[in-house]
């Protein structure tokens, strides 16, 4: 549990840290920003990096802000950070309820937002929140600055469009309308554990039909995804439960399920279609939902 | 003794203090000038032939000192056992360090010895072993293989039997069958294992830091395998973080860092990782259960006949085959059975060696048992209160000896009144309204079940323990035990026992734990057997110290013995209202060896205690639960859980509740969540606390406890009987049963644990019960 040798980096710029990123990439030097994976991994040595690039001191990193109908969460910013209000409902009170499913308190004042985007793992819970609401991401090297969408972003398990001296310096979640419903629900075998399963659903209505309707699902395939089928499967038909058990069933029909030693398949493609249902049903349930702060959400 | 109302007290922890202001000090706070750190070289493969171990480039990196392999110790002795030799068993011991083959991955195979941990660990990783792989054996259900050439893995086979079981069977009005599995978990204490080894070559010392369980036995292995006086060994405990079995054992790293630390001359420093932890302390648990038994037309046990077989994994340990000899012994639990016949095949596999964990055999039977009482209620058309209560073994018939053997002794239940605990269970828990609000719940849809399970254990594993009680001259007092402090509460009710006995407030008292050098003779804490044990020693020999002071204060006041007593540390008389009174620490100065006072009796107001036992004592219980079933998900929420405990006597009832609650927990562990799995190369896959999952505090309700003192223990003075294994010796079977009752399908639970997968494949039909026809 002990890390291999590595050599320490701690920038106070944004430029400083892609100026050594651009040296030490080759050398497959990684970007240390909360390490809720990459400390483990290292001390595990399942991760051998010879560089970090600790991002820690650059305050500008750890901002989010509203700007031209987006929220722009920075790379510092922890999840902890999106369990409070952040002035943008009703998007702020849905980040603040999926944030509450990621791994416990502690660990939520030290990963961040865009380091769960940049390891990407199929169970991530803002992979998740990215891929169905639609997020841009901003990569920075030293020589410039790209941004890609999400149907460009993923590119299988832990695999992204980030490339060699590159960094997320941001991502960018489209805000949600006001009339927007959503819904969060996720299966794991305890609180805090990897999700087996979890859905994102948000909602409009249009004369008492559903007008607009994402759904997302994580943890079930290399990486969350929208389930087109399923969302058609749903609109211009009426919010009910029949309509979601159609929806739900469209999206088990299409996953393509991950398997492990635990897992099979067909686990989980029943669970996909639990998920979904559950996250639809949510997101009828909670038309009233606020952001809660941690206390109240621990309480 | 008087009735000074200490005893049954539940009084703060004496031992907190350090421990809640962080000054405890754990085996990784414990550091010697100039140690050196070992870091082990394990076997990557499950099963295979070293063809050549490479450790050049390790001996090369800077700061490292020495790398071991068993070539560099040709004379290291296996890892032995506990209770002396045994020819029978001896080829499947482990070595420091694997010979010629590995049999699991986590197998140690070199030894790094650095200045720093991370040294050790950089040079750990350059030392090249080439391997032959071998088949590998990873079910004790499997047909046995070669453990070595013309050696099977079925290292023995263990029996025990009574009665003409061919005749019961032929007579049983119903024979019921079940085929039952324990899975793969064990205790996973917050600290891991560590070892110092530290060698004093000015005293001619060898001392281990770090010890734990059982330090005094641990001595006279190490003496026998190091081939020294045991005077010349000493064993330290320190804090310990967790013990549940597994820690306090001896392992190769003890040995290696003992051996590291006279050949290099350092100290040696050991800290197992958490990843270490899960593949190379020992496993437990694993059994699989054939069961037949045979009852008549009312329900009654008429004979059990089980086949079953142990996972020992890839070598046998410290405790020999005692899992499975009690696994025999003990499956009959409270139930009257006038015919038994078990065989239990002990094979090995190549998996991490398994041993004992809290309540080891008994969380493993009380399942096995229990789904079969379950089983014959539901095919007899009884309840299951009612197929309990018709077996049970009564309270007139106590003590009662069964022809069976746990743990080097026979078995004999010394009281006990299963019944009326029962009774006093179900009230508590509302069976009634409960059963009446599960069928209310389930019309209406929902997926809960409740459930019961009944069990006996057994604590205080003698034979005999001493202690020595010192009142020094200003009237502090001392307890030096040879018992031992896995973070249970040992110290508290020690001196519980001796401030009672003695007549001195119970913070006065220092309790001595831990220590070969401190005292001769020692059990150590297993089995449930500290507080059974040591504070019977406490009592008799605070009792001596007693009459020793009152011999001198009748003296030093010139009054009758009679009149005298000793309150709060002082010599009082009891026919004056405030009289004379003299101090233990002055009559303590009066037997100092100069004191004119002494008059010839021996020097020092102190004396040792001791307590003999020919049995354990057999404290019992009842669980129940309600568990509510998500259908879609397959998880499994535990609403409600109750665990009604006769304890005989409960010295420190507070301590008695956290040893039940924390059990309770470990015991969810490995009915839900909790499971070692390997791929089918053998390789761990539950590595890490991310894929080895211990129920957290979301997981784990409210534990309700109903203590009782109905059944006194007659085999010791104190009445009392062990606490440690009660929470979590019947969860299990528990868990089981309510998650058959509430999806409704009756033992459709055979396998612990219980994963949302697993389920879901029952529901769906899939995977149908062996027992339904």
């Amino acid at each position: 549990m002990k890390p291999a040798p590595f050599k320490y980096h701690r920038p106070t710029t944004l430029d400083e840290a892609l100026a050594i990123l651009a040296e030490v990439a080759e050398e497959d030097g990684r970007i240390l920003a909360g390490g809720q994976t990459l400390v483990p991994m290292m001390a595990l040595r399942l991760a051998y990096p010879p560089h970090l690039v600790d991002i820690n001191a650059i305050p500008e990193l750890a901002r989010t802000r509203v700007e031209d109908g987006r929220l722009a969460i920075g790379a510092l910013v922890r999840h902890a950070d999106l369990q409070a209000p952040l002035g943008c409902p009703p998007l702020d009170g849905l980040l603040a309820e999926v944030a509450s499913h990621i791994a416990h308190y502690p660990i939520r004042t030290r990963g961040t937002f865009c380091g769960s985007l940049a390891n990407a793992d199929p169970a991530s819970e803002w992979c998740l929140v990215a891929a169905t609401l639609g997020a841009e991401f901003v990569i920075r090297s030293a020589d410039g600055t790209r941004s890609v969408g999400v149907e460009d972003y993923f590119q299988g398990v832990m695999a992204t469009a980030i490339g060699p001296g590159e960094m997320l310096v941001e991502a960018r979640l489209p805000l949600l309308p006001a009339d927007s419903l959503w819904g969060f629900y996720e299966f794991s075998r305890r609180a805090g554990d990897f999700a087996l399963g979890m859905a994102l659903a948000t909602l409009r209505l249009e004369g008492g039909v559903v007008g607009e309707a994402r759904i997302g699902v994580g943890g079930a395939e290399e990486h969350p995804r929208r389930i087109a089928e399923a969302e058609a499967a749903l609109v211009g038909r009426a919010p009910d439960e029949a309509a979601f058990r159609a929806a739900a069933a469209k999206a088990a029909a299409v996953i393509d399920p991950l398997e492990d030693h635990a897992t099979d398949g067909t686990y989980r493609r029943e669970l996909v279609e639990t998920v979904v249902r559950r996250a639809l049903s949510a997101a009828m349930a909670h038309r009233q939902a606020r952001p809660r702060t941690e206390i109240e959400a621990r309480s | 003794m008087a009735e000074r109302g200490i005893i049954g007290k539940s009084l703060p922890r004496l031992e907190d203090p350090p421990l809640v202001t962080g000054r405890g000090r754990f085996a990784a706070d414990i550091n010697f000038p100039h140690q050196l750190h070992m870091r082990i070289v394990r076997s990557a493969m499950a099963h295979a032939r070293i063809v050549s171990i490479d450790a050049e480039a390790a001996r090369a990196l800077p700061g490292v000192v020495a790398v071991w392999t068993a070539a560099d110790i040709p004379d290291a002795s296996p890892v032995d056992f506990r209770e002396g030799p045994n020819e029978k068993l001896a080829p499947y011991r482990q070595h420091v360090l694997a010979r010629e083959a590995v049999r699991y991955v986590g197998d140690p195979v070199a030894a790094v010895f650095a200045e720093s941990a991370y040294v050790a660990e950089d040079a750990a990783d350059l030392v090249a072993v080439e391997y032959e792989e071998l088949p590998v054996v990873l079910a004790a259900d499997a047909p046995p293989g070669e453990f070595s050439p013309g050696r099977s893995t079925e290292a023995t086979l263990v029996r025990q039997d009574y009665g003409d079981i061919d005749a019961a069977f032929a007579a049983a009005h119903l024979v019921v069958e079940l085929d039952l599995s324990v899975g793969r978990h064990t205790g996973v204490p917050m600290e891991t294992r560590g070892a110092i080894g530290r060698y004093d070559a000015a005293r001619d010392v060898l001392e281990l830091h770090g010890a734990a369980k059982v330090p005094h036995k641990n001595r006279d292995s190490l003496g026998r395998m190091l081939g020294r006086d045991v005077t010349g060994i000493h064993l330290y405990e320190s804090h310990v973080g967790g013990g549940f079995g597994v820690r306090g054992e001896l392992y190769p790293e003890d040995i290696l860092v003992l051996m590291a630390a006279m050949r290099l001359g350092r100290p040696v420093k050991w800290i197992e990782d958490r990843r270490e932890h899960l593949m190379a302390t020992n496993h437990s648990r694993q059994q699989r259960h054939r069961i037949r038994a045979a009852v008549d037309a009312e329900g009654r046990l008429l004979a059990i006949d089980n086949e079953f077989f142990h996972d020992q994994g890839a070598y046998i340990r410290t405790h020999g085959t005692r899992v499975a000899d009690s696994t025999c012994g003990l499956l009959p639990g409270p139930y009257r059975l006038p015919v038994y016949r078990a065989r239990g095949h002990f094979r090995l596999t190549n998996k991490t060696p398994a041993a004992t964990y809290r309540s080891p055999s008994r969380y493993e039977t009380n399942f096995v048992r229990e789904r079969v009482m379950d089983e014959i209620g539901r095919r007899l058309g009884l309840s299951p209160v009612d197929v309990r209560r018709r077996n049970f073994l009564a309270k007139e018939e106590m003590p009662f000896a069964r022809p069976l053997a746990a743990l080097g002794e026979n078995v004999v239940y010394d009281s006990g009144d299963y019944a009326l605990l029962l009774d006093k269970a179900l009230a508590a828990f509302r069976w009634d309204e409960v059963q009446a609000d599960m069928a209310r719940r389930r019309a209406a849809g929902e997926m809960v079940g409740a459930a019961l399970a009944v069990f006996v254990e057994k604590s205080g594993l003698g034979p005999t323990d001493g202690a020595r009680v010192i009142v020094d001259t200003t009237g502090a007092v001392e307890v030096v035990t040879g018992g031992a402090s896995v973070g249970q509460g040992f110290e508290t009710v020690v001196a519980q026992v001796c401030a009672e006995t003695l007549g001195v407030d119970y913070d006065r008292i220092r309790v001595t734990h831990g220590r070969t050098d401190r005292i001769e003779y020692g059990l150590g804490a297993h089995a449930s057997r500290a507080t059974v044990m040591t504070a019977n020693a406490t009592a008799a020999a605070a009792a001596r110290v007693r009459a020793k002071a009152l011999d001198v204060a009748a003296e030093m006041m010139q009054a009758p013995i009679e009149a005298l007593d000793i309150v709060a540390g002082r010599v009082v008389r009891t026919d004056i209202e405030s009289g004379p009174s003299v101090a233990l620490g002055e009559i303590a100065r009066n037997l100092a060896p100069s004191a004119k006072l002494r008059n010839g009796r021996e020097p020092g107001l102190s004396s040792d205690g001791w307590f003999d036992t020919e049995h354990q004592t057999y404290p019992y219980g009842v669980q129940m639960a309600v568990v509510k079933v998500d259908p879609e998900t397959g998880g499994v929420a535990v609403e409600r859980m109750l665990v009604g405990y006769d304890i005989g006597r409960a010295i420190n009832p507070m301590l008695v509740h956290g040893q039940i609650a924390g059990g309770f927990a470990q015991g969810l562990g490995g009915a839900l969540y909790e499971e070692f799995r390997y791929s089918e190369t053998g390789d761990p896959l539950s590595v890490t606390f991310a894929d080895y999952l211990i129920p957290t505090a979301s997981e784990v309700p409210e534990v309700e406890i109903l203590l009782t003192e109905d059944a006194p223990s007659p085999c010791n003075p104190l009445g009392i009987k062990g606490a440690g294994e009660s929470g979590i010796a019947a969860v299990g079977a528990v868990i089981a049963s309510a998650v058959d009752e509430a999806i409704g399908i009756p033992g459709a639970i055979t396998e612990l644990p219980i994963t949302p997968q697993r389920l879901k494949r029952i529901l769906a039909g899939i995977r149908r019960p062996l027992a339904a026809e």
